[in-house]
């Protein structure tokens, strides 16, 4: 039997590439940051994921499609760990990843806000609208079509979008 | 390693926010517009998500082989370990989100402390619950001082939603053996630390919203020790049937 060279991380990470968020098709996991790690041995593969919020429904979809991917490439048997710590923040997303965000009409997190526990600040960053480039919005809702993103409106171009909130 | 007081500790962790998280939901379909009714379903889903994180950990911990669901589809009323304010009836949308700060408040604070636990997947689920909560909080707290500076109908409701809630946040803050052994391990926070930051918030939020802070001298307990008022019972049923009709099964 030939043995074929384990696959690197950025090897497998190049496969998982493939797998998109089923709720925001245009990132995939890697690029979200879902995917924490992945190692290959001769026992097969394991992939370390966390999840982006508590109760995110995708992530039983994405670890099956995971699995699917690697399945394809025949590395043996896949083990998938779920991690919390460090917690998942957008701060991992990738500058080139939130441009994709932006191009499909999501506006991208924008930095983290400070852990100030004063429930009646209202947050001093604007955000743009991802259709004309607007700086004049509003936001209608911190909650939106999922729990990852909020619901906000240009004055500007009258049109609502989604931004993908900061958390 | 089995730990009797770790595991309830996270049944106390868990069952509040399964609770309230079942009771939230709902909303759902019926929220008084739109944007609001999805907003509850998110909160919801973040709650009941906190739910199956802790309760999962709570059946490691206690080694008998019990994963969440088990914990969540077969036990009674009398082994959930939930604060009576969460398992009350959802009343009118004012009841529901007076409720969401008065709960939301301590829950940021509690998971703030326990983002310190010696335990570390504990620490690793409060972390993450830290962000979640913190805009349930905001979310709430605008809420409340709509509805409170709002219009005489409103600002009545939201008045007899703090009346008739006040009275079940004194158990939140009450420290039994368990909690000061956890406590003293590490594990978690001892509730009763969490009091006074807790009130500081509460009462700006309602100062702001032209809410009176009511004044009573008794406050209702009983669920930590699986004492429950006669709504939880009702709210399991429902919540449990399907997994009860039909055990194992997986869709």
């Amino acid at each position: 039997m030939v043995r074929r060279a384990l696959p690197s991380r950025e090897e497998l990470l190049e496969i998982l590439d493939a797998v998109k968020d089923p709720e925001v098709p245009v990132l995939s996991v890697v690029e979200l940051g879902i995917v924490r790690d992945a190692v290959a041995s001769d026992a097969g593969v394991v992939v370390t994921i966390t999840p982006t919020y508590s109760g995110c429904p995708a992530m039983q979809e994405i670890e099956t499609e995971i699995r699917r991917a690697l399945a394809a490439e025949a590395l043996g048997p896949v083990e998938i760990h779920t991690t919390y710590s460090p917690a998942w923040t957008t701060d991992w997303i990738t500058a080139a990843a939130k441009e994709k965000l932006e191009a499909y009409g999501i506006a991208p997190p924008g930095l983290v806000e400070s852990s100030e526990l004063i429930p009646l600040r209202r947050r001093a960053a604007t955000v743009r609208c991802p259709y004309c480039k607007s700086q004049d919005t509003e936001q209608k809702s911190v909650f939106g079509s999922t729990a990852c993103k909020s619901i906000w409106f240009c004055n500007q171009c009258r049109q609502p979008f989604e931004e993908f909130k900061a958390i | 390693m089995s730990d009797p007081a770790s595991f309830s500790y996270l049944t106390r962790l868990g069952d509040d926010r399964l609770v309230l998280g079942h009771r939230v939901s709902e909303w759902c379909g019926h929220g008084p517009i739109l944007e609001e009714d999805i907003a509850l379903a998110n909160v919801a889903l973040d709650m009941i998500g906190e739910a199956t994180l802790l309760l999962k950990l709570a059946g490691q911990l206690e080694g008998k082989g019990r994963n969440e669901d088990a914990l969540a589809y077969f036990r009674e009323a009398i082994d959930y370990r939930n604060a009576l304010l969460v398992e009350l009836p959802i009343g009118d949308f004012a009841f529901t989100i007076v409720r969401q700060l008065l709960f939301s408040v301590f829950s940021l604070l509690q998971m703030e402390a326990l983002q310190r636990s010696t335990n570390a997947d504990l620490a690793g689920i409060a972390a993450k619950a830290v962000k979640e909560a913190r805009y349930h909080v905001r979310h709430a707290a605008q809420w409340v001082v709509t509805l409170g500076d709002g219009t005489d109908e409103s600002h009545a409701r939201a008045q007899r939603a703090v009346d008739e809630l006040w009275r079940y946040t004194g158990e939140l803050f009450l420290a039994d053996a368990i909690d000061h052994a956890v406590a003293e391990s590490g594990f978690g926070v001892d509730p009763s630390r969490l009091a006074e930051p807790w009130r500081v918030q509460v009462e700006e939020v309602l100062h702001r919203a032209t809410l009176a802070i009511p004044t009573v001298a008794y406050m209702q307990r009983g669920g930590r020790d699986g004492r429950h008022t006669e709504h939880l019972g009702h709210m399991l049923a429902e919540m449990q049937i399907v997994a009860r009709s039909y055990p194992g099964a997986t869709w």
